[in-house]
């Protein structure tokens, strides 16, 4: 039942976002700060996991291809499989949405807690709009560019950390990395990011703007927010798998 | 000039406000006093739409607020300056943008013009050259003051005021309450004042509306709270020991 009740009010709330803004230049400004605040801050995180990761899957690649008959190359293709498919698109949004949606829906909660979304209001400003429109063009816009920054700095760190562990060579992991390349999984990857970057901002704003009480209950909402939309993540990644690959 | 008529307000089965009638005018600061949790705030928050009542009509020079639809609220809100309890400043933003900010949504002035008109609500509430700081920089009476400069920087012609001093020293708190008090003349506003401060009362209170268990109690002005003959505008009146000695009750 609380369900139902949860799903209707963040529908309520969705149709109040995507109104027509008051005035397109506050907006404009505000898209810009939250391209910098989601994306560019998350640009270092992104970066480091994306090489480690790279190196981990090169590896474990290499060594647990024993077989005579598999191929070297095969190592860069699985690396580049698992980069595209799955690691930066699915795992780096998993890491998103716990830095990115704690820090949208405590931001709010706090919002709502100290009359800020009160004061939006009362001045005939859309609260729901300004606050949560400018958050998910920006995540709409910036995640592809950080997830394709990951896929490159995974498929590098494949490649450096693969030559130095000796478990490849240069040759083979470019050659396995640029065989058998089908397009429309880039394609795949990329409507997943899209989906996602709505998911990791809208959610975690549904909770912060219906936040009720003090600070503790931000924390809780912050919570809730990194756990649901985790969760939402995991479903829809499995959906749009199932369309892309029927 | 703003009327209030029979306003009810109940949450969860529970009468916060029942029956409210009252006129505030237009020039004047307009307070409305009474013990905690006795329903002031709920009356406010009806007054500028953040509750809807359960019955009754809120009207703004004659024209019904719960009755508009959400683009003619909207344009009212637009006349609208509330300053809240803690200031509700926008964290994120500089004390000149927060103070700028209705401007930017609402107005086609020029950045010149913005700028002119920040500095010189700014100076009115002796803010000036404040600008840069953001609210986590601010003290209490400041961030009070930065409010009250962000309510009245689109010149509204209301401006609501939630227990403005709550919070500060009796010095600060009288700064306060004069600013407001002065402000309302300098534009002409329709002032509302939330308060239990009883100095608030009888420095600025030209009307009073004296709520108790969420009915309109009693209606003066502060040449007339103190022998009201009203037990329960008395009790309120002369709680402190400082009330009852002064005014040798």
């Amino acid at each position: 039942m609380k369900l139902i009740y949860q799903l209707g009010e963040y529908t309520l709330l969705m149709g109040r976002v995507f109104r027509k803004p008051e005035n397109w230049a506050v907006y404009r400004k505000q898209i810009i700060k939250e391209i910098y605040q989601i994306g560019i801050t998350s640009l270092p995180i992104v970066a480091i996991i994306s090489v480690f990761m790279g190196g981990v899957i090169t590896i474990q690649a290499a060594f647990g291809f024993t077989s005579p008959w598999v191929p070297l190359y095969a190592v860069g293709f699985t690396t580049r499989e698992s980069i595209i498919l799955e690691f930066s698109p699915t795992i780096v949004s998993l890491i998103l949405a716990g830095k990115v949606g704690s820090n949208i829906a405590s931001e709010i909660g706090a919002m709502r807690i100290t009359e800020q979304i009160d004061a939006l209001e009362i001045m005939g400003v859309n609260s729901a709009c300004y606050l949560i429109l400018p958050k998910i063009l920006a995540a709409v816009f910036i995640n592809p560019f950080l997830i394709a920054i990951s896929m490159f700095l995974g498929l590098l760190g494949g490649y450096v950390m693969g030559i130095a562990a000796g478990a490849v060579t240069s040759y083979e992991y470019i050659f396995g990395i640029q065989s058998f390349f089908e397009t429309w999984k880039v394609w795949y990857a990329f409507t997943k990011v899209v989906v996602f970057a709505y998911i990791i901002t809208s959610v975690p704003a549904y909770y912060g703007y219906y936040t009720r009480g003090g600070a503790l209950e931000v924390g809780k909402s912050s919570t809730q927010a990194v756990v649901i939309s985790s969760i939402l993540i995991l479903i829809f990644n499995l959906i749009i798998t199932q369309i892309f690959f029927t | 000039m703003i009327e209030v008529k029979n306003i009810t307000k109940s949450f969860d089965g529970r009468t916060i406000i029942e029956d409210i009638s009252f006129t505030f005018e237009k020039g004047k600061t307009n307070l409305i006093i009474g013990e905690s949790g006795c329903g002031k705030t709920t009356l406010l928050k009806v007054m500028v739409g953040l509750h809807l009542p359960d019955k009754g009509e809120v009207l703004f020079e004659g024209r019904d607020f719960i009755k508009m639809d959400a683009k003619q609220q909207q344009e009212i809100r637009k006349e609208l300056g509330m300053l809240f309890q803690a200031g509700a400043l926008f964290d994120s933003l500089t004390l000149e943008e927060n103070v700028q900010f209705p401007l930017d949504m609402f107005t086609s002035m020029s950045e010149e013009e913005k700028k002119e008109r920040v500095n010189f609500v700014l100076s009115r509430v002796k803010l000036e050259g404040k600008n840069k700081l953001y609210p986590a920089e601010l003290s209490g009476g400041m961030k009070k003051r930065a409010g009250l400069a962000r309510a009245i920087s689109a010149f509204p012609k209301y401006l609501f005021c939630d227990e403005p001093n709550s919070g500060l020293d009796p010095k600060t708190a009288i700064v306060i309450d004069e600013l407001i008090h002065e402000l309302t003349k300098e534009f002409n506003m329709t002032t509302i004042v939330i308060t239990h401060d009883m100095n608030s009362v009888l420095e600025i209170g030209e009307t009073i509306l004296f709520i108790h268990k969420g009915k309109a109690e009693w209606k003066g002005t502060k040449e007339t709270v103190l022998n009201s003959g009203n037990e329960a505008l008395d009790n309120f009146v002369f709680s402190s020991e400082f009330m009852r000695t002064v005014y040798k009750r």
